[in-house]
């Protein structure tokens, strides 16, 4: 599977994750590289095989539908680059 | 390494329920070996020596009055994938920053209500994504261990790096670490120490910084196989904030270590023999075969024919829940924030300085898989392939009860060795990594030496949640290969490795006007 350099910038762009254009060139390498090798999962036949979802058997769990926690905003604020009154501020979104 | 931090977890254990030392000196002599060692090893990232205190004082207090905890006034290390209250917690990443969480996460709360006394945070590769411990954010931590005649630094593995140096050096009785495709078995491999991964849920991911959330598991690196009974029981719990964490009791792990393997039956898995082995690791592996023979075990060969696809399908799996798991560092909640002209280019800058080259590889590949169209063709295959490997694991223990391995297909190398090679460098979790796609547990245990007197371990796999017999097989390894030496301590004269290099600092305080 060869991944072209646009394809390194669109998959990058989802990501969010800003790449120069020598990274570009380099990832385009790593990423055809890996997924040349990942390409032998092909020989494998899986039809009629479930996907895996657990180790063993379990149901998930259910709890009452209530309110176990909450009334910390200092706390979950604490870490934050950025707040104003408890708010998380980012850069303006609309005009 | 003084008289003290030579002692086990159990003797340490053992003598301060005697009262013949203390909290306070069992931390102080780990804390200044810390101080004596860390320059040259940089296996602690952030040391804690005033909580440390604090904790050995109380748990002096305990044990005073006879009321001792069942880990109490024991100095252990924590990987700083684990979020530890009020102490800063990157993951070994820059995008974290000063992160410094207002909670802790269950396991490390297990240990600390058990007594255990916290040294410091412990170095690993970033967002555990490395086999080396060369992709943290904190530059690599260097193995204590050196070859023959040579003074090359070589990597401690990883991604719990620092936890297997700290433990091989004597810098903690123990520590944490935490198994995505074998990154505690691979570093205990690699410093000559125990590491067990136990099976996907028993022990909380609750507050462990998420890598692949199907895979990731945390447990311990200590330098026996009873200390990491002993661990282990303390760290593994029922938790109703992991929806994953398995509703079984824990059970006592170090009663499982007496009883003898005879009788049971250990499979040796055929395709583990692979193309490229080392002589003296296939070597290594038929003294294992021999010992288990020669304590009354029945050998059985078995089949696992979906080995080899392990590796890729979890190139697949991994990085498509990292890029999921990751999304959320976006320089707004939490860590580091580097301003950009709006909203969409803050992100991409923040992300862009924030990530390292394997992290940003990871996420990228798996965005990829992930995308549209490729969904079916990536994923959804890779975790069909997952069940044929779960499926061969279930066949071979209808039969056997145990299933002995190598741990690693070499011993350490040398730092900047395989860094150039992605591949290259996944191929070091080839034995380890089938046992974390089947959600199995798994045990490295110290079994020998290299020809340049590098350690190599031997892997034992069990059922789920059979880490009974997983103990109980690792532990007749340990006696068979007899007291492991000690790396020779070089670091107590030497200078840094390598100079530390000022990294283009990430800021955490954005400077945007409030009303941007």
């Amino acid at each position: 599977m060869k991944v072209d350099e646009a394809t390194v910038r669109h998959v990058a762009r989802l990501a969010r994750i800003k790449v120069t254009e020598k990274e570009a060139k380099s990832l385009q390498k790593e990423l055809s590289a890996i997924l040349d090798w990942v390409e032998q999962l092909g020989e494998v036949d899986t039809a009629g095989v479930e996907p895996m979802t657990r180790v063993e058997a379990m149901a998930l769990k259910k709890r009452e539908d209530k309110v176990t926690d909450g009334g910390i905003p200092d706390l979950i604020v604490k870490n934050a680059p950025l707040t104003e009154d408890y708010f998380f501020l980012v850069p303006k979104v609309v005009e | 390494m003084s008289d003290l931090t030579g002692l086990t977890l159990a003797e340490a254990r053992d003598r301060l329920k005697k009262k013949e030392i203390t909290a306070r000196e069992l931390t102080e002599a780990h804390l200044a070996a810390i101080e004596a060692a860390n320059p040259a090893l940089n296996a602690y990232i952030l040391p804690t020596p005033e909580k440390a205190l604090d904790m050995a004082k109380a748990s002096d207090a305990r044990l005073a009055k006879g009321k001792g905890l069942p880990l109490d006034g024991l100095p252990i290390g924590i990987k700083d994938l684990f979020c530890t209250r009020d102490v800063r917690s990157t993951a070994c990443s820059a995008i974290l920053g000063d992160f410094s969480p207002v909670y802790e996460s269950t396991v490390t709360q297990n240990l600390w209500d058990a007594g255990a006394v916290m040294l410091g945070k412990l170095n690993m590769d970033e967002f555990a994504m490395g086999s080396s411990n060369e992709t943290s954010h904190f530059e690599p931590c260097i193995n204590p261990w050196r070859a023959k005649g040579s003074e090359k630094p070589l990597v401690p593995g990883g991604s719990s790096g620092g936890s297997a140096a700290a433990v091989a050096a004597h810098l903690a009785l123990a520590a944490t670490g935490t198994d995505t495709g074998g990154s505690i078995r691979q570093p205990a491999a690699l410093t000559g120490t125990v590491g067990i991964k136990p099976t996907y849920g028993r022990c909380s991911r609750w507050g462990i910084v998420a890598f692949a959330s199907s895979l990731d598991q945390a447990g311990p690196i200590t330098r026996t196989v009873r200390d990491a009974a002993i661990m282990l029981r303390h760290m593994a719990s029922h938790d109703p904030k992991d929806s994953t964490s398995a509703d079984k009791p824990v059970p006592d792990y170090e009663k499982a270590l007496g009883k003898a393997v005879k009788g049971l039956k250990i499979g040796v898995p055929k395709e583990y023999r692979i193309d490229g082995m080392s002589a003296e690791i296939d070597a290594l592996w038929e003294r294992g075969i021999g010992w288990f023979r020669d304590a009354g075990a029945e050998i059985v060969e078995i089949s696992l024919p979906h080995t080899k696809y392990a590796l890729p399908a979890y190139y697949i799996v991994a990085p498509a829940e990292a890029s999921s798991n990751l999304a959320r560092y976006d320089g707004v909640r939490y860590g580091a924030r580097v301003n950009g002209r709006d909203i969409i280019d803050m992100y991409e800058e923040t992300r862009s300085h924030g990530f390292g080259a394997e992290v940003k590889r990871r996420v990228l590949i798996g965005t990829y898989v992930l995308s549209a169209g490729y969904y079916d063709a990536y994923y959804i295959k890779a975790q069909k392939v997952r069940t044929l490997i779960q499926r061969d694991f279930e066949e071979a223990f209808e039969t056997v009860d145990a299933i002995l391995a190598p741990a690693t297909p070499s011993p350490a190398f040398a730092i900047g060795e395989k860094s150039g090679d992605p591949i290259e460098m996944y191929l070091n979790d080839i034995f380890t990594v089938t046992v974390n796609m089947a959600g199995l547990p798994g045990i490295s245990v110290p079994a020998g030496v290299s020809e340049d007197g590098l350690p190599l371990g031997l892997q034992i796999i069990g059922r789920p949640f059979d880490e009974e017999t997983v103990l109980r097989s690792a532990q007749l390894i340990e006696d068979a290969a007899g007291v492991f030496p000690a790396p020779e301590p070089w670091w107590a004269s030497a200078r840094p490795v390598a100079p530390k290099k000022q990294k283009s600092p990430v800021k955490k305080k954005a400077k945007a006007s409030p009303k941007a």
